[in-house]
């Protein structure tokens, strides 16, 4: 499974890094507090959140995420979408809430620890 | 100028706080504060300046020196204090703060929670706002609204595991413009985390400890000493930035 078939299938949105959807996904986390992401993320993970500060880019990174999902249609700060784009880090968005995703993504393969 | 010691414990909540015990009134404050040895004292409940007024009267003729605050919820869920001079100075940030809560007309529970009083310790009334919640304010934001108004902003319990720079953002981002770091941890010292990289501290903040009292018996409970000319918020600012001979002691 990759980001480009997650995009299509979910009709995500793409706010940065529209040329590394080709990305894999192997498994997903979802959460809000960053610290829990940075203990328990996994590479190629598709992390889903509703935490939008720049930080996020920096999380991304650190863990080697596959990309960011930013649920409940909240937009992300100008300054995430800049950092996202210069790190290559995929921001996706929804408006479905992250429970509704969660539960999309499991049906289509994507599982959590 | 001669410098001495000030000791200071500027994160503390009265019983406007829902999470605040409703022994905290301000005569029982001062007297707590006094007891314990401060020279200086903030008054920060959560989103809510109104009680600071009550307990700087209450200290009115004592060498308590007490200063209004504020701790605001940002928009990510962290706690950031802010210190004031004056109540003309807060009360702005305060309103500001107020408009951004959650807006929850009809549910009136709430509220016996959020006791305003006067320095006489008599309860006026109850604070109408959501004080529990969060602002839709980013933590720039409320830096930023902070620092407009003439106040120090410190990440409060920065190294908490709830409602902290580091739970809900994962590390200290470099770019924030503040004042300090409020230290939770008994260890914590400004160098690298073990457990994170990029460090979770920026090494040139000033880090303080503060007691975030919610009953009496904690104020004092963690405290900072400064060296200082005199009891004043600008003092303290100099002491941040280690101008004119001014310092945090320990």
């Amino acid at each position: 499974m990759t980001l480009a078939d997650l995009v299509e299938r979910l009709h995500l949105k793409v706010f940065a890094s529209q040329g590394s959807l080709g990305r894999p996904v192997t498994g997903g986390l979802v959460g809000d507090l960053l610290s829990d992401v940075m203990a328990h993320g996994r590479k190629d993970d598709l992390w889903v959140t509703i935490q939008v500060h720049p930080n996020i880019v920096a999380v991304a990174v650190l863990k080697d995420l596959a990309a960011i999902l930013i649920a409940g249609g909240r937009e992300p700060a100008a300054e995430t979408v800049r950092k996202a784009e210069s790190e290559n880090v995929p921001l996706l968005g929804s408006p479905l809430g992250a429970f509704t995703l969660v539960g999309r993504l499991t049906e289509l393969g994507v599982q959590g620890t | 100028m001669e410098l001495r010691r000030y000791r200071a414990d500027l994160h503390i909540h009265s019983c406007l706080s829902p999470c605040g015990e409703l022994t905290m009134y301000p005569r029982n404050i001062v007297e707590r504060a006094r007891a314990a040895g401060l020279d200086m004292i903030a008054v920060s409940d959560h989103n809510a300046a109104e009680n600071a007024a009550a307990v700087m009267r209450a200290a009115a003729g004592t060498d308590l020196t007490v200063f209004p605050g504020i701790e605001i919820t940002t928009e990510e869920e962290v706690h950031v204090l802010g210190v004031f001079a004056t109540m003309d100075e807060i009360r702005p940030v305060s309103e500001a703060v107020h408009e951004r809560l959650p807006q929850l007309a009809g549910k009136k529970s709430f509220r016996e929670d959020q006791v305003l009083v006067n320095e006489a310790d008599e309860v006026t009334g109850f604070g109408p706002y959501v004080l529990m919640g969060a602002t839709t304010l980013t933590i720039s934001e409320v830096i930023d609204l902070i620092h407009h108004y003439g106040g120090l902003a410190i990440a409060s319990h920065f190294d908490r595991e709830s409602f902290s720079l580091v739970s809900q953002l994962g590390f200290v981002p470099a770019d924030l413009r503040l004042d300090a770091l409020e230290a939770f941890s008994p260890g914590a010292t400004p160098k690298e985390s073990p457990a994170t990289d990029p460090p979770a501290y920026p090494a040139h903040l000033p880090v303080v400890r503060f007691s975030d009292a919610h009953q009496p018996e904690e104020i004092g409970r963690r405290w900072t000493d400064f060296l200082l000319a005199a009891p004043r918020l600008d003092e303290i600012r100099l002491a941040f930035s280690r101008s004119a001979g001014r310092g945090i002691l320990r």
